[in-house]
């Protein structure tokens, strides 16, 4: 299946950092993509250069198989910055008309998905209500309207969540899986891990410029395995704490977690367990959350980059 | 370009719906209007109203000379002069006016005499009804019936002049030359400003709401900024047409209804008489002797262009600073130093149309708006010549598109900075680089 966006070798340089070194990745159509790195790491710099906002100093952008043209491919794209602004003054609904038709889309083909979408997500009511009266969650809604309200191939998503309650991030959730199941291809760039696990498809990791991880989230897990293992008993005999098989790490009322040693697998350990006459309850791999794995990367390297002149 | 359009709709349609607009538009006319009207009110009616007690030895003068609302005559006694001359004023009178026994040709040593000086107004008012009965008793020694000449006067004939030879003012023109030289040159100056800054709040604002970055993924930041600027220059091209509408609305009600009644009464004295030939008269000279169209041509081109000259500017400071309105102030300054160097320089371009300084502000395009239309009214081609024109306007033209293009530069990397303040040298830095 062809990419719907490919970066390759993307390099941005400012005056006083490397904010995007030489990074390449790509998404399919219809995938919910995470750009996930810590403050700082370039990610806003990297959007903005898919956005076409930013010049990239070198490498390529593939979109849908042909070289990015800012003029051309813009209406393709919605983006929803992570600095959240409308104009104040202006009216909700003449507000979403604007952007739709700052899109390319005519008055009406605009008046048709700024409609729908208001029906859609219950905004209605808000038309002739000025920005600055909606509450912060509306204000989300509103802005999150405007970035799909045109249909674009490619949504991308900074920190969409922030702010929100429970229930309207739910909402906005629903309508990111109902968007990426339609075919339209999300890219949902956030440092909130447990959001990640639960939509996205495939993530990379940057750091200070650099990709420091690249696949689909349980590749990811399975790549950052400790080949650790719980495993929960009756609490009426005690395990050895350690054999040739493998090494107590933690033992509390007969929860076990154990790294298995080299050259064992899960089967050798199971059968062994079954020799020591407990009675098991439970026997299963631990997989490390997406959010040990972004700390334990994040802080191999230098949390703040130092400001250095290239 | 369909895009720029939809930005210049944007920013026109929210400025013009807004009441602070509707409410300016309006109030403006209106202050200076009440402004001329209460200034006109207080130097005609404030003027004291006074007692004038006369003591009269002539006899010419004692009844007929006419009380006013403001001045009141009263024939007096030889007493009351008396205590007058003994620095004893009567309480009854503000003043006494003392005629001595005088031939009608040879009226000296009419003196007045009070505590308090006479106010400018006053004193020409006495001095106009003193001179009205001294006509009076002249044309009635001359066998002239008043009545009659006042009636010939009315007919009077106003001279046109027409300048002939290039480059050369008559004096009686220089003094309308001026006038229109600075109240346009001053206008300019008024709406570059207004309008420059309008740009740079707008601008600000996009910034700090934070919707710039929304904005630049749709639109190029050149056509932001051309849409801002071209919408609020239709906004100030609106507010300018409505202010002519008004003024010519306003100035028709006012003549018609003025034309029956006060006019007339207006008109009958003599000295409204020399007024209203005055007024006639400038308004001939200025048919006669300035080229109207291309004033008004060149007016109108020096006002967009120079407004779109400086307006890239504003809007280039203005994607620099962040929410700090001193910040604005500060980053502003720079630029504002050319348009009030302008204003500066204007009273002696006017003094001195063809010298040196003001040949030369009247073509560099950071002057030009300004000087060059505080020469045009002293004669074209003449004082200006048809290269100095044709050279200004090409250098603003050329002037704006490249002002336009480095702040362009400096605006697309402005609109998405937050924090720190930059220096100007960070500015000149962004429109300079590739």
């Amino acid at each position: 299946m062809a990419h719907l966006l490919e970066l390759r070798n993307i390099r941005k340089y400012f005056e006083s950092q490397r904010a995007v070194d030489d990074i390449s990745f790509s998404i399919d159509p219809g995938s919910i993509f995470g750009l996930l790195g810590p403050n700082g790491a370039g990610k806003t710099t990297l959007l903005r250069i898919i956005t076409g906002i930013f010049f990239e100093d070198s490498g390529e952008i593939l979109l849908n198989g042909h070289r990015f043209d800012v003029t051309a491919d813009l209406s393709m794209i919605g983006y929803m910055p992570e600095e959240k602004g409308l104009y104040k003054k202006m009216k909700v609904g003449e507000q979403a008309m604007y952007f739709a038709q700052l899109k390319g889309l005519s008055y009406a083909q605009a008046s048709e998905k700024v409609r729908y979408w208001f029906d859609r997500l219950e905004m209605n009511s808000w038309w002739n209500k000025k920005v600055e009266d909606l509450s912060k969650g509306m204000h989300q809604k509103l802005q999150f309207i405007i970035t799909v309200q045109h249909d674009p191939k490619l949504i991308i998503l900074d920190e969409p969540f922030s702010g929100l309650d429970p229930v309207n991030a739910n909402v906005i959730k629903d309508e990111i899986f109902a968007l990426a199941k339609k075919g339209n291809t999300i890219i949902f760039s956030t440092h909130r891990m447990e959001q990640v696990e639960e939509i996205c498809d495939h993530i990379i990791l940057v750091n200070q410029g650099k990709k420091l991880l690249d696949g689909t989230v349980d590749n990811v897990k399975q790549q950052f395995k400790e080949n650790l293992y719980r495993v929960e008993m009756n609490a009426d005999h005690a395990l050895p704490t350690e054999t040739e098989i493998y090494k107590i790490i933690n033992d509390e009322n007969g929860v076990v977690v154990f790294r298995l040693k080299e050259g064992n697998t899960a089967n050798i350990a199971l059968n062994y367990l079954l020799q020591q006459n407990v009675t098991l309850r439970s026997f299963q791999e631990v997989l490390p959350s997406l959010n040990e794995i972004f700390i334990r990367l994040v802080d191999s390297t230098p949390t703040a980059r130092p400001f250095q002149t290239l | 370009m369909n895009k720029v359009l939809l930005v210049v709709k944007r920013e026109y349609l929210t400025r013009v719906r807004n009441k602070t607009f509707i409410l300016s538009t309006v109030l403006t006319p209106l202050f200076f209007i009440a402004l001329i009207g209460v200034s006109t009110y207080f130097s005609h009616n404030n003027s004291e109203e006074l007692k004038v007690a006369v003591y009269d030895q002539s006899g010419l003068f004692a009844s007929r000379l006419k009380s006013s609302p403001n001045i009141h005559y009263t024939t007096v006694p030889q007493n009351i002069y008396d205590s007058f001359v003994l620095k004893k004023p009567v309480e009854a009178y503000n003043g006494l006016l003392y005629i001595p026994n005088i031939n009608v040709d040879t009226p000296i040593g009419i003196e007045y005499l009070s505590e308090k000086q006479l106010g400018v107004f006053s004193q020409d008012k006495v001095n106009s009804d003193l001179n009205d009965v001294l006509e009076q008793e002249r044309m009635i020694r001359a066998n002239i019936d008043t009545a009659r000449l006042s009636e010939i006067r009315r007919n009077s004939v106003s001279l046109s002049q027409k300048i002939i030879g290039e480059g050369r003012n008559g004096e009686a023109d220089a003094g309308i030359s001026a006038a229109i030289a600075s109240i346009s040159a001053l206008l300019i100056y008024m709406l570059m400003f207004i309008y420059g800054a309008m740009v740079m709040r707008g601008v600000m604002e996009e910034k700090v709401n934070r919707v710039a970055e929304l904005i630049v993924s749709s639109v190029k930041p050149f056509q932001l900024m051309m849409g801002k600027i071209l919408g609020i220059g239709a906004v100030g091209l609106t507010q300018f047409l409505i202010w002519i509408i008004l003024f010519v609305v306003g100035s028709s009600v006012v003549s018609s209804s003025l034309s029956d009644g006060q006019i007339h009464t207006l008109v009958n004295s003599s000295e409204n008489l020399n007024n209203a030939q005055m007024i006639s008269g400038v308004i001939s000279d200025i048919n006669s002797h300035l080229n109207v169209p291309l004033l008004i041509g060149a007016f109108v081109f020096y006002f967009i262009f120079g407004y779109l000259f400086y307006a890239a500017l504003f809007a280039a400071v203005g994607s620099a600073v962040n929410e700090d309105p001193q910040d604005a102030q500060s980053m502003m300054f720079p630029i504002t130093i050319p348009i009030i160097f302008s204003i500066v320089i204007m009273t002696r371009v006017i003094g001195d149309p063809t010298g040196s300084l003001g040949v030369w502000c009247s073509i560099i395009p950071f002057t030009s708006p300004i000087i060059m239309m505080a020469r045009l009214p002293f004669g074209f081609p003449g004082t200006v010549t048809v290269w100095e024109l044709v050279l200004s306007i090409l250098s603003l033209i050329i002037g704006f598109l490249l002002t336009t293009w480095l702040s362009a530069k400096i605006y697309r990397t402005g609109i998405l900075m937050y924090g720190k303040k930059p220096a100007w040298k960070d500015l000149i830095r962004w429109a300079f680089r590739k």
